[in-house]
C-alpha cells in the first residue's frame, strides 16, 4: 500500500470521485493550473479539463453561490475556499441557502455539494489563515460538518462527502497536511460520516477531539501515562456534526471523565455543545466536572500560537483537573 | 441627449485608454512635465527605498525572521505616486502591497520593520502578517481578507464629509479584488453618496495564479466605475508622474465635493505573490522579461538623467545611501526583544471580560508548567 500525506490523500479523492462520477466538478480560487495554494488539487486541470476543473474569480460569494446553482441542476460540485478564513463573504449563500434549500423546498431540491477548505492554526498565520470556525457550520441546521485528522480518514470521508445527497462543510487541518504519512489504500472507499473513531483505549478518562489536536491530547495522555500512571481515551470525532454521541457515551461508561480538546475558542465553540449534550443527558455517568481545553477567546495571534492553541501543558493541566476532582 | 447629465463622469475614452507621461525608456510622451523638481527626486527616492525595504523583508522572510511578505517589486510607482498626491491630514487604507505608500505618509523604515518582526516595539502588537499602518499617519492597518477596507474608504469619506471635514480618502487594492462584493458595494456607495474618496486598484495583471481575464469580461477595470457614476481613469501605473497627476486630479475632485473616481493603475508583479507562491507554476519567464523592462525605478531614473536633474554619481550615491540606512535599521531591529504571550489576550475589548481573565490565568499558568516539565513548544 503506498504511503501518502493528506494533501496526496485529498488529491487522490478527488481524483477518483471525478473519474468515478463525471457529475463531479471542483471550483475556487487557484484551484486549475495552481493546484491550489497547498497542491490538494494538482493535476486535475491536466487530467479533467477546464471544464470540470474551474479557476474562479476572487469572489467567495460568487464561488459558493455558483456552486449551490451547479448543484441544483444535477452536479456534484467540490467548491474550494483557498483558507476557511475567507469563508465569511460566502456566510449568506451557506446559511441562507445551503442549509436550507432542503427545507424550503419541502425536500424538492437537495444540494449536494462539499465545500472543503484549509482551516486551523500552527503555521504561524495569523488571524486570517488559522481559524477554526466550526462552531458556526455545526450551529447551521442542513449543514454536515466534517474534519479529518489522518492521510487514510480524509481519503474516505471526502469520498463520503462528495457521495451525500446534503451540503458538507469539509475542514482540513493544514498544518498536518504533511506531517502525518500512513499507509492508504490505492483503492476505492469510504469512511461513514457521522462516525467517531478510538485512536487511543485508556480507562480513566476520555478526550474527545478532532484535526490536529489529535496529536496533541495524544502527546498528553502519554505524558500523564508517564508521570501519573493514568490511562487515557482519546476519541477523534472526524464528523462534528451529525457528531457520535454513542462514541462518547460508551467511552464514558468506562472512563467517567471527561475532556474535551479544540482548538476552536472556548465560548459557545464545539465543546460547549459536546459538554451540554453529556450534562443534560448522562451526568449520572460522570464522576465529576468535564474540561474544556481550547483555543482563547480571541482572534488567532501571529505571536505566541502555540501557547494559544491548546498544547501539551494546557491539556496535562485539565487531566489533572479532572483526574484529581 | 446627455445621460446623467455629466460627460465626465461617462468620458470612456479615458476609462479605456491608458494615460501617460514617460514613456518606458523615461521619455516625456507629450511635452515636459510642470512638476518641481524636488517633487520628482522624492518620488524616485521613496521608490529606491520602497524596493531595497522590499528586498530586506524577503530576505527576512527566508531567514525564518518574518513570517510571510507579499513583494513589491515592480508596483512601486503606483503605491508612491498615487499617495504623493494626498495631504497629511488624508487617510488611507491600503492593501499589502504599498511599502512606498507607508513611506510617502510618513512611516519609517524602522516602524515597518518593527511591525514585520513583530518586535516589542511592534505598533500593531504582533496581530497579523503582511499589514501596516498607524494612527499617527492616518493609515488604517489592512484586513487580510482582500477588498475589505474599500468600504471601510468610502466610510471614512463619507464621515468627514458629514462631519464637515475637508479630508479625502485613498484605498488601494487588487485586481482580483475587484470581483468580491466588497469592491461592488464600496463603489456603489460612493457614488450614491459623492464620497470624497480616492480608489486605486493596482491592476498587476495577476492574483495568485488567476489572469486579469479570469477576473473580468470588461476591458478594463476602469471602466467599471462607469456604471456606478464614478469616473474611471486607466493610467501607466508604471510610470510615476503619470499616476501622481491624475491622483492629483482625483484627489482634489474630491476635495471640491465633486465625490469619488476610480484610478486603474496598470501595472506588474515581478515578484512572487508572496513567499509562499511559486510563480514558475502559472506564468512564463517571457512575460516577466516584457516587464522588467518596463519597471517604474528604470525609467525614472532614464528620464531624471536625461532632464538634468541627476548624474549617474547621484544616483549610486543616492542607492548606497539608503542601502546602507535601511541595513543598519534591519540590524538594530533584529536585536529587540519579542512581544511577551500576554498580548496574545490583550485589545480584544477595551476593557477584559471575565472570561479573558480567566484565560490569562490559564496561560501563565501553562507557560509555567511548559518550563517545569522543559518542554519547549516552537
Ligand atoms: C477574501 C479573500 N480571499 C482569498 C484570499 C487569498 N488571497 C490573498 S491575495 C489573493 C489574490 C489577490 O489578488 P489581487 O487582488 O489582484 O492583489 P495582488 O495580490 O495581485 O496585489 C488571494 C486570492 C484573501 N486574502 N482574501
Ligand atoms: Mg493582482
Amino acid at each position: 500500500m503506498p504511503v501518502m500525506n493528506m494533501v496526496q490523500a485529498l488529491n487522490q479523492a478527488l481524483r477518483e470521485e471525478m473519474a468515478r462520477d463525471p457529475r463531479v466538478v471542483v471550483l475556487g480560487e487557484d484551484v486549475g493550473r495552481r493546484g491550489g495554494v497547498f497542491l490538494v488539487t494538482e493535476g486535475l486541470i491536466d487530467e479533467f479539463g477546464e471544464m470540470r476543473v474551474i479557476d474562479t474569480p476572487l469572489s467567495e460569494m460568487g464561488i459558493i453561490g455558483v456552486a449551490i446553482g451547479m448543484a441544483l441542476y444535477g452536479l456534484r460540485p467540490v467548491a474550494e475556499i483557498q483558507f476557511i478564513d475567507f469563508v465569511y463573504e460566502a456566510f449568506d449563500q451557506i446559511v441562507s441557502n445551503m442549509a436550507k434549500i432542503r427545507y424550503r423546498t419541502g425536500g424538492m431540491y437537495s444540494v449536494p455539494m462539499v465545500l472543503r477548505s484549509p482551516c486551523c492554526g500552527g503555521i504561524r498565520g495569523g488571524m486570517h489563515h488559522s481559524q477554526s470556525p466550526e462552531a458556526y457550520f455545526m450551529h447551521t441546521a442542513g449543514l454536515i460538518t466534517v474534519m479529518p485528522s489522518t492521510p487514510y480518514d480524509a481519503k474516505g470521508l471526502l469520498k463520503a462527502s462528495i457521495r451525500s445527497n446534503d451540503p458538507v462543510i469539509f475542514l482540513e487541518p493544514k498544518s498536518i497536511y504533511r506531517t502525518i504519512k500512513e499507509e492508504v489504500p490505492d483503492r476505492d472507499y469510504t469512511v461513514p460520516l457521522g462516525k467517531a473513531r478510538l485512536v487511543r483505549e485508556g480507562n480513566d478518562v476520555t478526550i474527545v477531539t478532532w484535526g490536529a489536536m489529535v496529536y496533541q491530547s495524544l502527546e498528553a495522555a502519554k505524558l500523564v501515562e508517564e508521570k501519573h500512571g493514568w490511562s487515557v481515551e482519546v476519541i477523534d470525532l472526524r464528523t462534528l456534526f451529525p457528531y457520535d454521541k454513542d462514541a462518547i457515551i460508551e467511552s464514558l461508561e468506562k472512563t467517567e471523565r471527561l475532556v474535551i480538546v479544540h482548538e476552536a475558542p472556548k465560548t459557545a465553540g464545539p465543546g460547549a455543545e459536546i459538554a451540554a449534550y453529556i450534562a443534560e443527558n448522562h451526568i449520572e455517568l460522570l464522576r465529576g466536572p468535564i474540561a474544556r481545553v481550547t483555543g482563547f477567546d480571541t482572534p488567532f495571534p501571529l505571536v505566541h500560537e502555540k501557547l494559544y492553541m491548546p498544547n501539551i501543558a494546557r491539556i496535562y493541566m485539565a487531566l489533572k483537573k479532572v483526574m484529581q476532582y | 441627449m446627455e445621460v446623467l447629465g455629466s460627460r465626465d463622469i461617462l468620458n470612456l475614452d479615458r476609462a479605456l485608454g491608458l494615460y501617460r507621461v514617460i514613456d518606458e525608456d523615461g521619455n516625456p510622451v507629450a511635452g515636459e512635465p510642470s512638476l518641481p523638481d524636488k517633487l520628482l527626486l522624492d518620488m524616485y527616492t521613496y521608490m529606491i527605498r520602497a524596493r531595497i525595504l522590499d528586498g530586506w523583508l524577503l530576505k527576512l522572510q527566508r531567514m525564518g525572521r518574518v513570517a510571510l511578505h507579499a513583494p513589491n517589486k515592480g508596483q512601486e510607482a503606483s503605491a508612491v505616486g498615487a499617495t504623493l498626491a494626498l495631504k497629511r491630514e488624508d487617510w488611507l487604507f491600503p492593501s499589502y502591497r504599498e511599502l512606498g505608500a507607508l513611506l510617502v505618509r510618513g512611516m519609517t523604515e524602522e516602524e515597518i520593520l518593527d511591525r514585520a518582526l513583530t518586535t516589542i516595539d511592534d505598533p500593531l502588537k504582533g496581530s497579523d502578517f503582511a499589514i501596516y499602518g498607524h494612527r499617527k499617519y492616518n493609515i488604517v492597518p489592512a484586513p487580510v481578507p482582500v477588498a475589505n477596507q474599500i468600504p471601510h474608504a468610502v466610510g471614512a469619506a463619507l464621515a468627514a464629509k458629514i462631519m464637515g471635514d475637508k479630508i479625502v480618502t485613498m484605498t488601494f487594492f487588487g485586481d482580483g479584488s475587484t470581483s468580491r462584493g466588497d469592491f461592488h458595494a464600496g463603489l456603489n456607495f460612493a457614488g450614491v453618496f459623492k464620497a470624497p474618496v480616492v480608489f486605486v486598484n493596482q491592476n498587476n495583471q495577476w492574483a495568485i495564479s488567476v489572469p486579469l481575464k479570469r477576473q473580468t469580461a470588461a476591458p478594463t477595470i476602469a471602466v467599471k466605475g462607469i456604471a456606478y457614476g464614478v469616473p474611471g481613469i486607466r493610467v501607466d501605473g508604471n510610470d510615476v508622474i503619470a499616476v501622481y497627476t491624475v491622483a492629483r486630479e482625483a484627489v482634489e475632485r474630491a476635495r471640491s465635493g465633486e465625490g469619488p473616481t476610480l484610478i486603474e493603475a496598470v501595472t506588474y508583479r515581478l515578484g512572487p505573490h508572496t513567499t509562499a507562491d511559486d510563480p514558475t507554476r502559472y506564468r512564463g519567464e517571457e512575460e516577466v522579461k516584457e516587464w522588467e523592462r518596463r519597471e517604474p525605478l528604470r525609467r525614472m531614473r532614464r528620464y531624471l538623467i536625461s532632464r538634468g536633474l541627476l548624474t549617474e554619481e547621484e544616483d549610486k550615491a543616492l542607492w548606497s545611501e539608503w542601502e546602507k540606512r535601511i541595513e543598519e535599521t534591519v540590524v538594530k531591529v533584529l536585536e529587540k526583544p519579542p512581544l511577551p504571550p500576554e498580548v496574545i489576550l490583550e485589545d480584544v475589548y477595551e476593557e477584559p471580560p471575565w472570561n479573558l481573565k480567566e484565560q490569562m490565568k490559564e496561560l501563565r499558568e501553562s507557560i509555567r508548567l511548559l518550563k517545569e516539565l522543559g518542554i519547549e513548544l516552537e
